[in-house]
């Protein structure tokens, strides 16, 4: 099996501070990966790189395309690149409103990517943005209402609901669970884990919460100062950590 | 099936002045397919560290762990997921889930994972729960709130949901009362009589003399110097 | 004559403009930016339109305004003394007479020739402006043609409304290339957007120029299901007669008694002069048009 997404030496700079150096990783189709550091670990950084948002400074992020195998996101034309953004990608916000328009209704805002890759059809559109509210588990008499009157945790929903609408292969998402109550996280994981594995998604998380990425993520990256200290499996980084930095990570979770 | 070959390992506290334990040397065993084998020490010997080390929860210093074709020790993550998906199953002491998610769901997660079809695997999901006498108004919720006895008991129903080629067993027996101490044992003959290589961690004697081939004194892998 | 120079622009801002124009017309929908200048009028009032007008006129033209239609409002009355006074041009009410017609929110009735210029007023140029506020991000949708965004507006509308309810600035895509805004013209007037006439836009606070080439495609944007309907008030004008000619809507009393007449006054005018009459209408008198 090929690597859905290889990235090679992602170095990114701001002036003389390092964002993130020299990453390098294989993501498999179906394979969820964590990215774990505190603020300012360069994790951030690296999400917008691998999601064309940041041009890095050298190094290469190559995706499997659906039509021409492996191709560089970064040195590919800016029009392929967002196309792949609307079709094959999914960026899911730490923040609702920065990934949904607010001021367009629940149902707008989940067809707005059908009608960007060319639908036509005034009735499907709005069935398949009803069907996947319910997925989400929005009720499907809230298809009208703008997000702005939704809670934080169904915004998140609705956020992922827009965001897989067109079958995406590869989700990046940023915190996704940050700033949400405890039990609306839990819920917004169970969903997660749930729609990763009906459509076989990949994902990449960024986050600084170890609970979350020990019930989601495969695979595990630990970042410090913008070099990734450690990786392996999630449990094995989480319950044998080799680097210092990882242990002291680990160690300072609160125990519940 | 399981094949543990000259196995070393230590843990480098780097937050306590970088000391350095080691906790296992030459550790050495076989598995053959319908054995059981159990691991024997007492506490703190290592018999838990070995066991993570052959699921790939620790990492091995030296040495080779092979489980089917697979050396566990040097193996990427994804193989080692893969093996873990549909070759080796372990039943730890903890229950470990996403809040929220119903019981049936948990027990039934290993072999959607494996591309089981869902109406099979929920219904396979729910006679191993039958079996276990988790009462039936239970499925439905969440096994978080669960005492510790029935959370055991999920956390075996899901172990075994899967028919792995090897399974990994640590205390599947503690804390259970006599009747379903008496499901697990049979359970655990039933996995041995189709073929599957069994390592366990018994405390309770009767148990590992009733189903274990052998025992494994895990002392013997102790560094000299920690004694 | 007068002081101004012909048609009251300097040369080479009539020329910064007609190269503005000329490259509107080489790509058609696409928005050009060019220097827009101080009318001696407000924004609003048509000053794009203006600048394309002057732009464009020479001294044998015969030039119209109309204004909603008609060519006896303040702002078309304006309009039109402002070049007889700084272009000394010919200047006509007939839109078969006119060889440049400045028009703010209508397309007039009668079918325009391969030899007359139609000039739009244009108060915002950008088609996505409502929906995505930021200039960067809809140029780059408009060079990568990412037009999904325009087909949520409908969608909303449908979703509120029941209806594409829309009724004017209806979005078009020309050429099957740039989605425009062809200035509120009520969606009536959207399939007249196909014609043999050469239509410029000019926005003069956005400073932005547009244009579409004579026979030029031009598709208003729609769903499979939610097709596109150019529609009008279902009645006739109560003083022509016409059934086929967009209406204006006149409450005449306090009793909300009211009538419907044609909005382009030219066309009603002449349907009348040619006998025509509706159901309140008066037989034409020439003094009392």
């Amino acid at each position: 099996m090929n690597p859905l997404l290889n990235v090679t030496g992602v170095s990114k700079s701001y002036g003389d501070r390092i964002g993130c150096k020299d990453v390098s990783f294989d993501l498999y189709p179906g394979e969820v990966m964590g990215i774990v550091g505190e603020s300012g670990s360069g994790k951030s950084t690296l999400l917008s790189c691998l999601a064309g948002h940041l041009g890095p400074d050298t190094g290469a992020v190559n995706f499997d395309t659906r039509i021409a195998g492996m191709r560089d996101t970064i040195t590919m034309s800016e029009p392929e690149r967002r196309m792949l953004s609307r079709t094959d990608w999914a960026f899911v916000h730490q923040h609702a409103r920065d990934g949904l328009r607010m001021n367009v209704s629940a149902g707008g805002n989940v067809g707005e990517r059908l009608m960007a890759v060319g639908a036509r059809h005034y009735g499907e559109i709005r069935e398949q943005a009803i069907d996947w509210l319910s997925r989400v588990e929005i009720n499907a008499d809230r298809v009208d209402d703008r997000p702005s009157a939704f809670s934080g945790g169904m915004q998140q929903r609705l956020q992922i609901a827009r965001n897989l609408v067109t079958g995406p292969r590869l989700v990046f998402m940023d915190e996704p669970t940050g700033g949400l109550d405890v039990s609306v996280q839990a819920r917004l994981l169970d969903l997660l884990r749930g729609l990763v594995r009906e459509m076989n998604l990949s994902a990449i998380i960024v986050t600084h919460d170890l609970a979350v990425v020990r019930l989601l993520a495969d695979r595990l990256m630990v970042m410090k100062d913008g070099h990734v200290v450690e990786t392996g499996l999630t449990d094995q980084v989480l319950d044998d950590p080799q680097h210092g930095y990882t242990q002291l990570l680990v160690s300072s979770v609160l125990q519940v | 099936m399981i094949t543990v070959d000259n196995v070393s390992k230590s843990f480098t506290l780097h937050n306590q002045a970088a000391a350095t334990i080691p906790v296992m040397v030459g550790a050495s065993l076989q598995v053959k397919a319908g054995e059981c084998v159990a691991l024997v020490g007492q506490s703190g010997s290592g018999k838990s560290t070995l066991m993570r080390m052959i699921y790939g929860n620790y990492l091995t210093a030296g040495g080779r762990i092979m489980v089917g074709d697979l050396d566990v020790a040097v193996a990427a993550p994804r193989d080692i997921l893969a093996l873990r998906r549909y070759t080796l199953g372990y039943v730890s002491q903890f229950l470990r889930v996403v809040p929220r998610v119903p019981t049936v769901e948990v027990v039934a997660e290993p072999l959607l994972a494996t591309g089981t079809d869902r109406s099979a695997a929920i219904a396979r999901a729910e006679v191993l729960l039958d079996n276990l006498n988790i009462p039936e108004r239970l499925w439905s919720l969440s096994p978080t709130t669960f005492s510790g006895g029935e959370q055991q008991r999920v956390n075996i129903a899901r172990g075994f949901a899967h028919n792995y080629p090897a399974l990994l067993l640590d205390e599947p027996t503690a804390s259970l009362d006599g009747v379903n101490r008496e499901v697990v044992m049979s359970m655990i003959e039933e996995a041995k009589a189709r073929g599957a290589s069994i390592v366990g961690i018994f405390h309770d004697e009767a148990a590992r003399d009733r189903v274990c081939d052998r025992e494994i004194d895990v002392t013997g892998f102790t560094p000299r110097a920690a004694i | 004559m007068t002081d101004y120079n012909f048609a009251y622009l300097d040369e080479q801002t009539k020329r910064m403009i007609r190269r503005a124009i000329l490259k509107g017309l080489a790509i058609p929908g696409y928005q050009v930016p060019f220097a827009s200048r101080e009318m001696p009028m407000p924004y609003g009032w048509g000053t794009g339109g203006v600048q394309v007008s002057a732009a464009v006129l020479t001294p044998d033209d015969t030039f119209k305004v109309i204004d909603q239609g008609a060519d006896d409002t303040t702002n078309a009355v304006s309009i039109r003394r402002f070049f007889e006074k700084t272009a000394g041009v010919a200047v006509t009410e007939a839109t078969v007479d006119a060889s440049v017609i400045q028009t703010r929110h209508r397309i007039p009735e009668q079918e325009l020739r391969s030899d007359q210029i139609l000039v739009y007023q244009v108060p915002i140029p950008e088609p996505l402006r409502f929906l995505e506020p930021s200039e960067v991000e809809t140029r780059k949708m408009h060079s990568l043609e990412e037009y999904g965004l325009m087909h949520v507006k409908l969608y909303e509308d449908i979703s509120q409304h029941g209806a594409i309810a829309t009724a004017y600035a209806y979005p078009v895509k020309v050429e099957g290339r740039y989605v425009m805004d062809p200035s509120p013209i009520p969606k009536f007037d959207n399939p007249k957007l196909n014609m043999a006439g050469i239509q410029l836009f000019g926005a003069g606070r956005e400073q932005r120029i547009y244009a579409v080439p004579p026979y030029t495609d031009v598709v208003s944007l729609d769903f499979d299901d939610y097709p596109f309907e150019a529609s009008k008030a279902d009645h006739a004008c109560d003083l022509c007669g016409a059934e086929d000619s967009y209406l204006d809507e006149l409450i005449v009393d306090d009793a909300g008694g009211r009538m419907f007449m044609c909005s382009d006054t030219d066309y009603c005018a002449g349907r009348r002069k040619a006998g025509c009459i509706g159901a309140q209408g008066i037989p034409y008198q020439e003094d009392v048009a």
